[in-house]
């Protein structure tokens, strides 16, 4: 029998976060994803499937928490908005680089600096591009419903201890607040410790008698083993390439001109769509739901095919580029966002459309 | 040499298995070294080396898990005890241990420090203090003493100026997250057989889940200092010690009254 409920999306993320089975959830306050720890709180974990939840004294401690946490072997998440992920720089970038498969939740706020609280989708750069220091990338996946932020939470962990690499949610404030209708997964168990020592043999969760012993660093003081560390990343974020890039299109097949949006904005761009289609104007839509790997096959096909992309952000310009990297010039790639918890309006996007496409 | 001696009757030391046959990276008259061995012996002598999890830091000891031959995890700057924090609460029936130096433990990780132990952790946290920042190059730490020289302080810690030396140890005993706190040293034979026995004491109550165990190690630093190792010794005696008294001062989650 399907589990329906009615749930905020920070809400739906927690509840996912018991069911998928992790272990262990490790935060920090910060509008406006707070509902995330409150959830988990709410619910007993520890009763209900052994999950511990624990509230750090920062966003710094969280992220070095997960890193624990996940180098021990075990299934964590931790989950911030933008000015606390920004604090989680050095410690994601550790874990990018020990390689741990973990899951970090960004409830996207306006920015820069302390912003405000509302929907924005001004850490796409944080998130797609790296973030901290180094050469590494997250998995980054973008909701666009409740129902996703469910979902995505389950799927994030997959893909992490698949790749064994950090993924990130790229949720936002609005996603984060409002109440949708929300299919619930059935409770997953939580790994064995069997399960842990096969699937995760690089841990460090105490060895076992005449069993090698575990070493999680980030260190390699010798130039050679770095650069050939390096390798090994780039060599896997090739791979996540090739294998799991996410999007979906919508009415692309005639379309002569295509929006690219993602998370909220594609929901805007929908109705866009509905707009323009009434007027006779064939607009398409391409959603990226995986960000990192970007959907730039399906892009670099349709700018064979359209006459300009139009990418709408809650942001200043910054997923715009990767499109104009895809297209590379074949055809214009406009962009139009708001920023600062501004929403563009249907209406509005639609004009931006006719105006920059002279239609 | 006697060949005849080399009998295993005979034997009456020998290097604990839980260290490495890595050099050891530090310069000769450090006390890291001693530290290191100490720890592993207990762990040894305890029998639960396949039970326990240590987290090194940032700093001189940044590779000690190149030494310690135990599962361990090399934590960012200051962030030993989350890591530590983290694995102990995931994994409540194993020993999870952090060591980190003055810099690590007592500047950059001073939220970290003192969250953890107000937190009651189950954890055993040695922190060595030297007073020096010793890996890159000498610099002012958070326990460098009043006057001190140092390469961010060449005219010594002028107190009003830089601040004053950071007794973390004293701060982090006031916390009732705290159980067994002491400062040791190993210059000297008899510290290092007191050391060894307060890490051990602190090992078995972290089986107990009686909160932090603490315990600081103040030792010399001859590169950082410019002297030679006995110096260094000698002037840790005249000068640390006064200012970082040795002795417990949190025992059974009581603080000792002097």
């Amino acid at each position: 029998m399907k589990e329906l409920r009615l749930m905020k999306g920070n809400e739906a993320m927690a509840e996912a976060a018991i069911r998928a089975g992790f272990d262990g959830y490790f935060g920090y306050p910060i509008t406006p994803q707070s509902e995330v720890m409150e959830h988990l709180q709410k619910e007993r974990p520890a009763i209900r499937t052994g999950m511990v939840v624990l509230q750090a004294e920062s966003e710094v401690a969280s992220i070095n928490m997960v890193y624990g946490g996940a180098a021990s072997g075990k299934n964590v998440l931790t989950s911030s908005s933008s000015p606390g992920i920004s604090l989680m720089q050095e410690g994601i970038s550790y874990i990018a680089a020990a390689e741990l498969p973990c899951l970090i939740i960004n409830v996207v706020r306006g920015g820069p600096g302390l912003g405000d609280i509302q929907a924005a989708q001004s850490d796409y750069f944080q998130a797609v591009k790296g973030g901290g220091h180094g050469d590494y990338r997250l998995i980054v996946l973008a909701p666009s419903s409740v129902q996703e932020c469910s979902d995505f939470v389950k799927l994030a962990l997959e893909l992490a201890n698949k790749y064994n690499n950090p993924a990130m949610l790229l949720s936002d404030g609005a996603i984060g607040q409002m109440m949708e209708k929300v299919e619930l997964f059935p409770q997953q168990p939580r790994w064995t410790l069997e399960e842990i020592r096969k699937k995760k043999p690089w841990a460090t969760n105490g060895r076992l008698f005449n069993q090698e012993r575990h070493i999680v660093t980030s260190l390699h003081l010798i130039p050679e083993k770095l650069e050939a560390h390096n390798n090994h990343l780039q060599a896997k974020y090739k791979e996540i390439e090739k294998n799991e890039v996410r999007y979906e299109e919508i009415k692309c097949d005639d379309a002569e001109y295509i929006i690219v949006a993602y998370g909220l904005a594609s929901r805007t761009a929908q109705k866009t769509l509905q707009l323009a289609r009434a007027e006779g104007i064939k607009l398409g839509l391409i959603r990226p739901i995986t960000l990192f790997p970007f959907p730039k096959i399906p892009i670099s096909t349709y700018a064979e095919k359209v006459k300009g992309f139009l990418t709408l952000e809650m942001s200043a310009g910054q997923m715009v580029e990767d499109v104009r990297l895809a297209v590379n010039g074949r055809v214009p790639v406009e962009f139009y966002g708001r920023t600062g918890g501004m929403l563009p309006a249907p209406d509005e996007v639609l004009a931006v459309v006719k105006n920059v496409f002279k239609i | 040499m006697n060949i005849e001696m080399i009998k295993p009757e005979n034997l009456v030391y020998t290097k604990t298995k839980l260290m490495t046959d890595n050099a050891l990276s530090y310069c000769p008259g450090c006390g890291h070294g001693t530290a290191h061995r100490i720890i592993m012996e207990v762990i040894d002598e305890m029998g639960i080396q396949e039970d326990t999890i240590g987290i090194a830091p940032v700093g001189c000891s940044v590779l000690a898990y190149e030494f310690m031959n135990i599962d361990m995890q090399e934590a960012s700057h200051g962030r030993a005890p989350a890591l530590a924090t983290a694995v102990k609460r995931l994994w409540p029936d194993k020993y999870v241990f952090s060591y980190q130096g003055d810099g690590d433990l007592a500047a950059i990780g001073t939220a970290e420090t003192i969250h953890a132990c107000n937190r009651g952790e189950n954890i055993v946290m040695i922190f060595i203090n030297n007073g020096i920042y010793g890996m890159t190059g000498g610099q002012m730490a958070p326990t460098t003493l009043p006057n001190m020289k140092t390469a961010t302080s060449p005219y010594g810690r002028d107190v009003k100026e830089m601040g004053h030396p950071l007794k973390m140890t004293e701060l982090i005993a006031q916390l009732p997250g705290t159980y067994y706190v002491t400062r040791q040293a190993v210059h000297k034979p008899a510290n290092v057989r007191k050391t060894k026995k307060a890490i051990r004491k602190a090992f078995e109550l972290s089986k107990e889940n009686v909160g932090v165990c603490f315990i600081e190690i103040v030792s010399n630093c001859n590169s950082g200092w410019k002297m030679r190792p006995n110096e260094a010794n000698i002037w840790m005696e005249d000068n640390m010690f006064p200012f970082f008294p040795l002795g417990d001062i949190k025992v059974d989650g009581q603080l000792i009254t002097k």
